[in-house]
């Protein structure tokens, strides 16, 4: 970890979320929440004391509660559809893609507890497969907020968006990253760091430690650059390609698995438009085994020192100091 | 619309019978020129489609997305030559649009799309859809406090995909009194009759004990579905589920309650001899 870095404060960006729903729902009154009896998990106790009106919890049903929210939007209400992301999307995703993606229905997913925060639950609760499954939707904007401003902005453009967006939250606190004034744009990769060497394209949680392994470099005079790539659908093509021309090779980081979600789409952009090296950080095609999420960190590289060590290797370079 | 009076009455009926005479014919004949299509439930839901379009739902075919419209979910969205037939006869889509049906590139796809048709309210064909949209409809009236009303058809197979049940469960939770649900009870799905597949029966008991208000009608009888549907809620507080009896395949004599009519496509002198029945015919 970088120096100083254990000392930054941390937020669990379901905080954020929790709060900014309740000043939008102030201001708006289409905006209302659904839940699958997990008003604990996504914070929302408040906003059901608040607009019990508003909040419509369908118990432990994940199909209806995505089938019943798109209904609510037909009825010109702006539902935040939230449930623990394995559930919600796995549970539902033929509601996601038809009554969702195709049917454009105005429905903001908010998958809680995303990748593998619930660690030691096991499998069963971790939801890694999510990015490749509602990436491939047409319509329907992903995004994988890095901090808890981002995911005030996020939830803000989603809440003017005409259309579905699935954001993927996680429980896991993170650093500040982005300033107040962060400006949430779907397509836009957000570069927080320079660097020609090798380019760190990370998402969600992951982000901080990118900034970490980045740091750890430079000390080594490997100057990486990292990119914020929370919009996963669409997904900021040039962004993919600069950092596959104007770099040696691409680490990307993400907790999810390494097929279908930010490492597949990366390796997918630079096959069409630039051949480039790229090393895929996440979980390998495997099921996890038992252990903390910090645990499961470690044992799959997603962290700072596992970063910094696939960057190594990709450019060809010892690891040892 | 008042029912009490007779002469007005057997006049609406009379109207409904020649709508959905035609809706009959529109749809084998888009299911016999598309070689595709689902013309037993065609059949058995449009006296259903033609009486709420023409009868019940308030709608505006010249503001199809007035936004304090009834909203109709059409879940078993297989039988769209009905639908789209039914929308023609209601003024929301074109005669000439239904020769179209599945053509390439056509707006009338297999499966209803409602970014494609005015007056689709959700994009069905997979089982089991419709009733929690048209749930979440009712949710919405309800926080907004609006007077419109949501009805949604399913088929009765259909009734074995569980988000049904999800779905059952929360509309009486909530109350929703301005949810009407309707069964197209037909007895028969696409492999067999539905209580071989998978039984229903008792299906009224069965939605009685999820706590709805459950009213048994003959699904080809106008004056039943005129009292039942115009009657809306039955009791406040309960969702109501209407089970319409019907026939599957219902005006084509070699049709009617045969299970392989679920999906065959006619031949060409089966088609005549079909339209014949129906112009002829008593319904």
């Amino acid at each position: 970890m970088r120096e100083g870095a254990a000392a930054a404060e941390t937020f669990d960006c379901r905080i954020s979320f929790a709060s900014t729903l309740e000043e939008m729902a102030e201001r708006d009154h289409r905006v209302c929440a659904v839940v699958n009896d997990s008003v604990g998990s996504t914070k929302l106790k408040g906003f059901r004391d608040r607009f019990p009106e508003r909040f419509v919890n369908v118990g432990i049903a994940e199909q209806n509660m995505v089938g019943t929210s798109a209904g609510l939007a037909t009825g010109g209400m702006i539902p935040f559809c939230c449930g623990a992301s394995c559930f919600l999307t796995a549970r539902s995703m033929e509601q996601v893609k038809v009554d969702l993606g195709y049917a454009k229905n105005n429905v903001k997913l908010c998958g809680m507890s995303s990748g593998m925060a619930y660690g030691e639950l096991g499998p069963t609760h971790h939801s890694i497969e999510d990015l490749a499954w509602t990436r491939v939707i047409p319509n329907l904007t992903v995004i994988v907020p890095a901090d808890p401003v981002e995911t005030r902005a996020a939830m803000q453009w989603a809440k003017d968006h005409v259309g579905p967006v699935f954001l993927r939250l996680s429980r896991l606190p993170v650093p500040r990253l982005l300033p107040d004034s962060f400006v949430f744009v779907p397509g836009e990769a957000v570069t927080l760091r320079d660097g020609e060497d090798i380019a760190l394209l990370a998402n969600g949680v992951m982000v901080t430690r990118a900034l970490d392994a980045a740091a750890g470099l430079h000390e080594r005079g490997i100057e990486a650059r990292v990119v914020n790539m929370s919009s996963m659908s669409p997904i900021d093509r040039d962004a993919v390609v600069r950092s596959a021309k104007e770099t040696r090779g691409i680490v990307t980081v993400e907790e999810a698995s390494i097929y279908g979600g930010l490492g597949g789409a990366v390796a997918e952009i630079v096959a069409d438009e630039h051949p480039a090296r790229v090393k895929r950080l996440g979980v390998p095609g495997v099921f996890a085994p038992t252990g903390s999420a910090e645990f499961l960190f470690e044992h799959f590289g997603l962290t700072a020192a596992g970063i910094e060590k696939a960057a190594m290797e990709l450019l060809g370079k010892e690891t040892a100091k | 619309m008042n029912l009490t009076q007779e002469p007005e009455l057997s006049g609406l009926k009379e109207r409904l019978q020649k709508a959905a005479r035609t809706v009959r014919a529109r749809a084998l004949q888009m299911v016999y020129h598309a070689k595709l299509g689902h013309p037993g439930g065609d059949l058995s839901s449009a006296d259903i489609l033609t009486t709420l379009y023409l009868a019940i739902l308030r709608i505006d075919p010249r503001n199809p997305s007035w936004p304090e419209r009834d909203r109709f979910i059409m879940s078993k969205g297989h039988c769209s030559a009905a639908l789209y037939a039914t929308l023609a006869a209601a003024g929301l889509l074109g005669e000439q649009a239904l020769q179209t049906f599945m053509e390439p590139l056509s707006l009338l796809n297999g499966h209803p799309d409602r970014n494609k048709v005015q007056g689709v309210e959700a994009n069905t064909g997979p089982l089991g859809h419709g009733l929690p949209i048209a749930t979440g409809c009712a949710l919405a009236a309800k926080m907004q406090r609006a007077s419109w009303r949501t009805f949604v058809l399913t088929g009765d197979g259909e009734l074995q995909e569980g988000s049904n049940w999800e779905a059952a469960l929360c509309a009486a939770h909530y109350g929703l009194d301005n949810l009407t649900l309707i069964v197209d009870r037909n007895r028969i799905q696409q492999g067999d009759f539905t209580e071989a597949i998978m039984r229903l029966d008792p299906l009224a008991e069965k939605w009685r004990a999820f706590g709805w208000l459950v009213v048994e009608a003959n699904g080809h009888d106008y004056g039943d579905l005129l009292r039942v549907l115009g009657a809306v809620p039955h009791e406040k507080g309960k969702p109501t589920c209407v089970i319409a009896h019907t026939v599957k395949g219902r005006g084509v004599s070699f049709m009617e309650n045969k299970p392989q009519w679920h999906h065959r496509v006619p031949l060409e002198s089966e088609l005549a001899a079909a339209l014949e029945e129906l112009m002829k015919g008593e319904l």
